[in-house]
């Protein structure tokens, strides 16, 4: 046949069954499509369809057992209006976020630039600190975290030692939610790798010429570390942040649930989830998972803004 | 006012592996030295050495007569600049101008006024409150250099600091080193694996190879009078052409040399059945007998027109390749034969072991 030939039965072939794009498309490239239909079910089945029902059930009141009720606005303006538990768990998260970010980010990039001096061992070490990253968010280790730090727990014993009588941290709600920073900054092994492969990509010369112009190590770190390290802080910025508002199964596990003692640890995820499968308010529950995306896409937006003062990009 | 640099038995280890072995070398006041040799011959590692960015691991270094092993980068009164430029990326021109005083604690007045003067000597006023990534290679360059300059540094130190830049830039920066040299009058130390920079730019050239030095000398000493067979390959451009030949006779007028399919008398003394090499430039080779005594007959295998010289590729009658470089624009007609000239003054000849006879 020739090239002629094949492109002409081709068309006849694509007017015969319809001449719309989608049904062209269809006809050239069907096995691509059925190859991709494992992940179009997922996505818009398990992805799109739920967060567009969402978005409508927020606008209702729905019980799992009866057909939701359109409520307008009803959800959103009690939440902003007279809602104590949604306040005291957005204080508890934003709390959360702005101190357990930070925290792990100095301390993932403080280990980061010690395994960065190259000792040996070094891949042991880097898998030993990831490790925590790896089981963190897990139940086992939530569990693990409320022995240590219970009334008789690990920590206490430690104490003991010393004759201090200390207190039990998680259900005491002075220290219960200092417990989940902690446990969050243990967690700083994916910051960290993340730190690690940002100071290897440093050329060397560029700390050869400070070094010959006499700059400490203090003004090296300020001045050329950090800056030529800020693309990589930005981006573990963002990353972490989302995840501290997403914060979820830590808080669950060790206040049982509740956000116990006296709401000190409900999260505002603990507060949703409650909302949804304890009260089986789902139309709540939805406006507030709209509202906790609304806040984290805000908060995105205003760090790329600022990102053009103080994010280096080289080239 | 300028600096010395010597250096005595120098030797550097990496481990086990010994990459310069025992190097002396004496740099006068505000001399313009380069160290040019092969890829991995260990320029940049004596370059570093001196800089204070590799430990020296045996020997001594002494800049004004003052041993420096141990003296910090810093305290050197040196200032380097790197082949990458090694510029902050996240700093104005001249904030990465300005870093090295800043570290020093100078005054801020001073500082604007040391930096006014390095940027107009190197002509990039326009420039300076631009990042590095808006500039190009050869203002990049500048800068690079100009953060030597301000401040005002003993020695400077070059490590092939224009092997990122085209070919007409290259030769444009060559020149304004070279005058910048004759400006400030600093002893300055300059590593290149490009002949041709070394022979335009330096006082005193010394060619390495393998973490040995071959040869030390002033350009011309290097091209008139090679001591090795090394020097005289690596030195000029186009390379020697070397003959592999075999000593016939010798008397007392000097040896008779089989070389290229043809016999020739050169004033040496080396016994009779000796290997050597017959080495000759190929700007130093005539088509006319006037030019001195017959070298060989050669077959013409390839001609390059370049306008003021002539490059002719001939192969002897024993199948050695020959290169000619005839002035002017010469007609040569591909496959004919021609026979070629020598100067007796012009050719060198090298023992088995290399070495200058
Ligand atoms: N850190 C190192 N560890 C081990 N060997 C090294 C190290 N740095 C350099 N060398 C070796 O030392 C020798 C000299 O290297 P150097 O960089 O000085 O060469 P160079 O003359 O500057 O070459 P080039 O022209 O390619 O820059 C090389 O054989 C190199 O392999
Ligand atoms: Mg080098």
């Amino acid at each position: 046949m020739t090239a002629q030939s094949i492109s002409a039965s081709a068309r006849i072939k694509g007017g015969a069954v319809g001449s719309s794009i989608w049904s062209r498309a269809w006809e050239n490239h069907a096995p691509g499509y059925l190859f991709l239909l494992p992940w179009f079910i997922g996505f818009f089945g398990l992805t799109i369809g739920p967060i567009i029902t969402s978005l409508y059930l927020s606008f209702t009141h729905f019980d799992l057992l009866t057909a939701p009720r359109w409520a307008g606005l009803d959800n959103y303006i009690r939440m902003f209006t007279n809602d104590r538990n949604f306040v005291a768990s957005m204080r508890v998260t934003m709390f959360f976020v702005i101190f357990s970010v930070p925290l792990k980010l100095a301390f993932a990039l403080g280990v980061a630039l010690l395994l960065n001096r190259g000792m040996r061992g070094l891949p042991l070490y880097r898998a030993l600190f990831y490790l925590p990253s790896l089981l963190g968010a897990s139940v086992a280790i939530a569990i693990l975290w409320r022995q240590i730090f219970a009334g008789d727990g690990l920590v206490n014993q430690f104490l003991a030692l010393f004759g201090i009588v200390g207190p039990s941290w998680i259900s005491n709600p002075n220290y219960s939610l200092w417990t989940l920073i902690v446990l969050s900054i243990w967690q700083f092994g994916s910051p960290m790798i993340i730190f690690l492969a940002g100071l290897r990509s440093i050329p060397q010369d560029m700390y050869e010429a400070a070094s010959l112009e006499g700059a400490s190590k203090w003004r090296v770190f300020w001045k050329i570390t950090l800056p030529m390290l800020t693309p990589v802080v930005f981006f573990n910025a963002i990353i972490q942040t989302i995840e501290g508002f997403k914060s979820f199964t830590p808080a669950f596990i060790i206040s049982g649930g509740t956000g116990s003692p006296i709401n000190s640890t409900l999260f505002y995820t603990l507060y949703l989830y409650n909302e949804a499968f304890s009260f089986f308010r789902m139309g709540y529950a939805s406006a507030l998972a709209w509202v906790l995306l609304a806040i984290v896409a805000v908060f995105t937006a205003f760090s790329f803004f600022t990102s053009k003062f103080w994010v280096h990009y080289d080239d | 006012m300028s600096t010395s640099v010597v250096l005595n038995q120098a030797v550097k280890r990496y481990g086990e592996v010994e990459v310069i072995h025992g190097i002396d070398l004496n740099i006068d006041p505000g001399e313009f030295t380069v160290f040019v040799g092969p890829s991995g011959c260990g320029k940049s590692t004596l370059l570093r050495m001196i800089a204070g960015l590799e430990p020296i691991s045996g020997g001594d270094l002494l800049i004004d007569g003052a041993r420096m092993n141990e003296v910090p980068a810093a305290k050197r009164g040196i200032a380097m600049v790197f082949q990458s430029y090694a510029l902050y990326p996240h700093m104005s021109v001249y904030q990465n101008l300005a870093f090295g005083l800043e570290t020093a604690k100078v005054p801020k007045a001073e500082i604007q006024q040391r930096v006014a003067q390095a940027a107009e000597i190197l002509r990039i006023e326009p420039l300076l409150k631009r990042k590095p990534k808006q500039l190009s290679g050869g203002q990049r360059q500048r800068v690079a250099i100009g953060r030597a300059i301000v401040r005002e540094p003993k020695i400077f130190l070059f490590d092939e600091p224009l092997s990122n830049l085209d070919a007409e830039l290259r030769v444009q920066m060559r020149v304004e080193i070279a005058k910048l040299h004759k400006d400030l009058g600093n002893t300055m130390i300059y590593v290149t694996h490009d002949q041709v920079e070394a022979m335009t730019m330096a006082d005193k050239i010394v060619v390495l190879q393998a973490g040995i030095i071959e040869q030390v000398g002033a350009p011309l000493d290097l091209y008139n009078n090679p001591k090795n067979r090394f020097v005289a390959g690596f030195i000029g451009s186009p390379k020697m052409n070397f003959l592999d030949a075999t000593v016939q006779g010798s008397d007392a007028a000097g040896a008779k040399l089989r070389a290229g399919g043809s016999d020739i008398v050169v004033q040496r003394k080396i016994a009779t059945g000796d290997k050597v090499t017959f080495g000759v430039r190929p700007e130093h080779i005539a088509l006319s007998e006037a030019a001195g005594v017959k070298l060989a007959e050669v077959k013409v295998d390839l001609v390059e027109q370049l306008g003021g010289q002539t490059m002719v590729y001939a192969t002897t009658d024993d199948s050695q390749p020959l290169i000619i470089a005839v002035d002017g624009q010469r007609q040569v007609d591909l496959g004919s034969r021609l026979t070629t000239y020598v100067d007796p003054a012009r050719y060198h000849v090298f023992g088995a072991d290399g070495r200058a006879i």
